[in-house]
Order: C-alpha cells, then structure tokens, then sequence
C-alpha cells in the first residue's frame, strides 16, 4: 500500500470529527441530519479502508450495508422532518422540548 | 494514486467544513454531494472501484436527492430573498475551485503515461457481489427487511388523511337507508 494506513484512519476521523461538531453546534433539524450523513460517510470509509488494507472484499460489502441502512434512516428522518414542520413551523430543536 | 488520495481528502476535509457553516441549507446540500464525490474518488484511490460508484450512485444521487426534496417542499432556506446576491462572486468561489480541483485530478488520472499500476490490488465489484451473495447473505436480506420497514414508515409518518373506520361517526343526515358505501377506503380524499 503506497499511501500510510494511519493517514487514511486520520481522514476518516477528521471527516468524522467535522461531523460531530456540525451535529452539536447546530440546532436546526435538517442541518443536523447532514451532519449525521457525513459521519456515517466517514464510518462507512473506515470499512472501506480496512477492506482495502486486508486485500478482502469483506470491507466494501459492510459499506454497502452502512448505505442502506442510512437510506432507511435518512426516509424516516426526513418524515419526522416534514411532521415537525407541520406542527411547530420551523425546524428548530428547541421547540422539541415536551419530555424536559 | 498518492497524489489523488491526498488532493481528494483534502477536497473532502474543507467541503465538509462549508457543510457544517453554511446558512442556507441548498448551499449546505451542494457542499455535501462534492463531499461524497470526493469519498468516492478516496474509494476509487484505496482500489475499491465499486464502493466509489455506489457511493455516488446511492448516497450522492438518492440520499442528498431526498433532502432536496424536503427541502424544497418546506421551503426553509431563504434563498427567495438573497437570489440576487447567489450570482456574486463570493457564492462561486470556493465550489468553483474544489469542482476544479477534482475535474484535474480525473484529467491527471486518465491521461498519465504509464499505467495505473500499483501494490493496490483492486477488489472488483464480482469478489464483493460473491461475498455478499455467500458469506453475507442474511445481512443481504436483512437490509432488504430493514429497507421494507424504511418504506412502511416513511409511508405511515407522511400520511395526512383522517380516517372514518366506522359508520357510526358519520353524521347523521349524510348516510343514507343501505345504499351509501362507508367511508372507509384508504384513498378517500
């Protein structure tokens, strides 16, 4: 492998970091949810790298998975979205407050 | 390969970064496919092709895809009021140059005089469907479940309709002696 193992775990931890902070400075719903998708990116690039690194295609069928399973999440979330929309008219999570 | 890993991550790292600090939300969405695009090139660098193109093909092209269209039919971003402004400079600059960052790299890819051969094996998509057909084949049917219960939901939670189950909420003077159909059938309007 030319490029060093620990470069490539570093990006995927700088993407996921990135995504991390989008996901706790935030307060928007949609914005948050992109956060969520970019970490889920960065996971699923972990697999993809770890698959590369062991010569097994074992790495790339896990990020197929990862996909679905973020598709599947991101029908839902985007569901609740469109339902939080309707009742409080904006997006901020600060609205969604009735079990403090 | 060294070097379209680097440009690619690098390309990823401050696209991700406009994702996260944007204020309109479109503008936040197009930051996030030239992300994914360049995940995919890293794919396509570390030698595993076919996790590049579905990468584009699923989460660039459906997911991103869906949160436009909710975004859209919300209509959350504010971008009617600022639609002069979105032609200025300050709004190309930056997706300018990372487009034009990846466009090189492909350009340099393709036209290199000697061949792309590497100590990266490349893992094709026929070891992965083999894989994913006999080592992982409930994982393969679980996704499918777990996809069909994306589907159900989604469909249940954007439902709008009120629904009359019995005939004995109708009112009164609406129902006729026996010859009215209840009001019960899922695509009343």
């Amino acid at each position: 492998m030319n490029i060093p193992i620990e470069h490539q775990l570093l990006l995927a931890g700088i993407l996921f970091i990135i995504g991390l902070t989008g996901l706790l400075v935030r307060r928007n719903l949609l914005f948050m949810l992109m956060s969520l998708e970019l970490m889920m990116n960065s996971a699923g690039l972990v697999f993809v790298i770890a698959g590369a690194y062991l010569n097994q295609p074992d790495g790339q069928v896990m990020f197929i998975f990862i996909l679905a399973v973020a598709a599947a999440e991101v029908s839902v979330a985007l569901a609740l979205v469109i339902l939080m929309h309707k009742h409080f008219k904006n997006l901020n999570t600060k609205n969604l407050n009735l079990l403090k | 390969m060294n070097n379209i890993f680097y440009i690619s991550a690098i390309v990823a790292i401050i696209s991700s970064l406009m994702v996260i600090t944007r204020r309109n939300a479109i503008h936040a969405l197009l930051y996030l496919v030239l992300s994914l695009l360049s995940v995919a090139g890293i794919f396509y660098s570390l030698g595993a092709a076919y996790a590049a193109i579905m990468e584009i093909i699923i989460y660039a092209g459906a997911i991103v895809i869906l949160f436009v269209f909710v975004v859209m039919m919300l209509n959350i971003s504010q971008s009617l009021k600022e639609e002069k402004l979105s032609t200025s400079l300050k709004y190309w600059i930056i997706p300018t140059i990372l487009a034009l960052i990846l466009i090189g790299e492909f350009v340099y890819a393709l036209f290199k005089k000697n061949a792309i051969v590497s100590t990266i094996s490349a893992i094709g998509a026929k070891e992965v469907g083999i894989t994913m057909f006999s080592t992982y084949l409930i994982v393969v049917e679980l996704a499918g479940v777990l996809l069909l219960a994306g589907i159900v939901g989604a469909y249940h939670l954007g439902r709008t309709k009120k629904r009359n189950l019995h005939r004995y909420n109708l009112p009164a003077n609406s129902v006729e002696e026996g010859d009215k159909k209840p009001n019960d059938s899922i695509f009343s309007d």
